[in-house]
């Protein structure tokens, strides 16, 4: 409807006053009103999560509105020191080092790989491309408990190599993937002139195409990064000893170990372990759009 | 001369596939010792009784026998399948109404974009499960909101009827990325093909049901898909959020599963388990590719 109005001239628009354009004003202020009032109902819990943290406890659970009556500013102290023997800060750190592990041990053997399958001819790369696909679907449950047989043999269990060192030998099919069709998208010609003039294989990746795949490397990161803070089951089959705990455990800890939860404190911590992720999304917001857009990627 | 040329070709090609492997070295090590293995694994282990230590016995068909005879794994597989098959199509029809609506060429798309992913950004964790347990308790944010106008509400999380549904409210809160990728086909189709439409009076709704839902059938289809994947495996909003209960009404397959293998210790017979979830989720793949060529349209096709 909107095209076809829009090419009319204004002049015509304002003599004939005709219903249908009255019907087009109230539809797109209209389409505000609901894209305003679903936006409003999607995010009010967080921003209601956010402000709790400053509530007495008891107006927590009473109080509909955002703003607290009377503002408490303990919680914050109080949930950081609530599981005994630790802080809230040790498990940042946890969180920080599986994530970062998996982030560094994605890049290198995900770019390595992707650089074999782009660039190079070499018998059963199609074989191994198609191992690739087939098993990038596999859901991780079917391999969970022969893994943690395996890790445990290895003398694994309660240690973070399970969650980080398969990253380091290609875990993350999915970026193997992804980074093998944005090298294919750089142009052919740049490889085969870097050669002319000496270059070895390994230099080019390093100093030539690393540089032009920093889109693709960055969403790699950012979703390995994302999707390791977040994970859950990971570390709760792998992970017994509380300091060693990433913040979901911690969460998870917190919510049970009480038998009278201390909620501004608890929801404090729950910002606290949200928070890294939308700042990440703030500053690399156009990364991740562009991720899922072209990867089609569940965020 | 042509001879030297030729092993010296030959010699390059030969240092190629050296170095290609040498590429891909790291990622086969992690087919072979991550991926590969351990699926044969799970194979064997789903026939035996392990239960984590050397002694153990082979026992045939017992587990998967025990898998749709045992009244907890029917119910994990009858309730997991609901919810699948309530959320995808919920989460899905939310997500292809707001990027639609979106875009329409409405002011302001990037802040609405923005709000409407945040949720998906977040939504998997442990933190808003938790949150999401607070806002439906008895004392919780949704009931406050409705004794506004004078309802009383219930613990919609402890009440078998309802439980279930509040996590596929969780799982349509986050349909934002599929939105995103909605949004990315949106912009693909033509726009000659609606006012061409217009000018044969074709309404918006004839508009999106003869144009824009054939143009982007391929997306459709695909994020039904990855959905599908996704919702049978939903597995930390369960844990944390109802522990499974009340009644077992969200005893989802992956809880189920966790529970026998690392509570129980019946490690042979959560590998069936999971193979027969892998199976189930092959089959709803499958059957959504054989139903797509009913209604996913490729342009190549109609030429």
């Amino acid at each position: 409807m909107r095209y076809a109005t829009n090419q009319q001239p204004a002049a015509h628009v304002l003599t004939t006053f005709r219903p249908a354009k009255l019907r087009q004003l109230f539809s797109s202020g209209f389409r505000h009103v609901l894209l305003i009032g679903l936006g409003t109902v999607m995010i009010y819990p967080l921003l209601w999560l956010v402000f709790s943290t400053f509530k007495p406890n008891e107006e927590i659970f009473t109080s509909v509105a955002l703003l607290p009556e009377s503002w408490v500013f303990t919680h914050w102290g109080e949930g950081w020191t609530a599981i005994r023997g630790h802080t809230f800060g040790r498990f940042f750190m946890n969180s920080m080092t599986i994530s970062s592990l998996s982030v560094v041990g994605t890049l290198i053997s995900s770019s390595l790989a992707a650089y074999a399958f782009a660039r190079f001819r070499f018998p059963l790369k199609k074989v191994w491309f198609s191992i690739l696909l087939a098993t990038m679907m596999l859901p991780d449950q079917v391999l969970l408990i022969p893994r943690y047989i395996m890790f445990a043999t290895f003398g694994w269990i309660d240690t973070y190599a399970p969650l980080t060192v398969p990253r380091f030998f290609g875990a993350s099919q999915f970026f193997i993937f992804l980074i093998t069709q944005f090298i294919r998208g750089i142009p052919y010609e740049l490889d085969e002139s870097s050669f002319i003039d000496g270059c070895s294989r390994m230099r080019f990746l390093w100093s030539i195409l690393l540089p032009l795949m920093r889109p693709a490397l960055f969403t790699a990161a950012l979703f390995t990064f994302m999707w390791t803070w977040e994970d859950f089951m990971g570390p709760l089959v792998y992970i017994s000893s509380v300091r060693l705990y990433p913040l979901p455990l911690a969460l998870n800890l917190f919510v049970d170990a009480q038998a009278s939860v201390n909620w501004g404190a608890l929801h404090a911590m729950m910002v606290f372990s949200i928070a890294p992720i939308i700042l990440l999304f703030f500053f690399a917001q156009r990364y991740f759009v562009e991720g899922i857009v072209t990867t089609g990627m569940k965020g | 001369m042509t001879n030297l040329r030729k092993t010296l070709q030959q010699r390059r090609r030969l240092a190629e596939v050296g170095q290609a492997y040498g590429f891909l070295s790291l990622y086969l090590i992690g087919l072979f010792a991550f991926i590969l293995w351990p699926f044969g694994h799970s194979i064997y282990l789903a026939f035996t009784n392990y239960r984590f230590s050397p002694n153990y016995d082979y026992v045939g068909f017992t587990n998967f026998i025990r898998v749709f005879t045992d009244s907890l794994s029917l119910k994990s597989i009858n309730v997991t399948t609901r919810y699948a098959l309530v959320s995808v199509p919920l989460r899905l029809s939310a997500a292809l109404l707001a990027a639609v609506v979106l875009n329409t060429g409405i002011r302001g798309i990037g802040i609405y974009r923005t709000v409407y992913y945040v949720p998906s950004l977040i939504g998997g964790g442990v933190a808003v499960a938790i949150m999401w347990r607070r806002i439906f308790g008895r004392r919780g944010l949704f009931n406050n909101f409705i004794a506004i106008f004078g309802l009383t509400g219930q613990d919609w999380i402890a009440n078998p009827d309802t439980v279930r549904f509040m996590l596929v409210l969780l799982s349509v809160w986050q349909f934002g990325s599929s939105m995103l990728i909605f949004l990315a086909a949106l912009k693909q189709v033509p726009k000659g093909l609606y006012e061409s439409a217009e000018i044969d009076g074709a309404g918006s709704i004839r508009k999106f049901f003869r144009i824009t839902v054939p143009l982007i059938s391929p997306v459709i289809l695909f994020n039904l898909v990855m959905n599908i994947i996704g919702a049978f495996q939903v597995f930390t909003q369960a844990a944390v959020i109802t522990g499974g209960g009340p009644m077992n009404e969200t005893m989802f397959m992956v809880l189920n599963i966790y529970n026998q293998a690392f509570r129980y210790g019946n490690m042979g017979y959560a590998s069936a388990l999971s193979w027969t979830l892998l199976v189930i989720i092959a089959g709803f793949t499958g059957i959504s590719f054989l139903v797509s060529k009913y209604w996913v349209y490729y342009e190549t096709s109609a030429k």
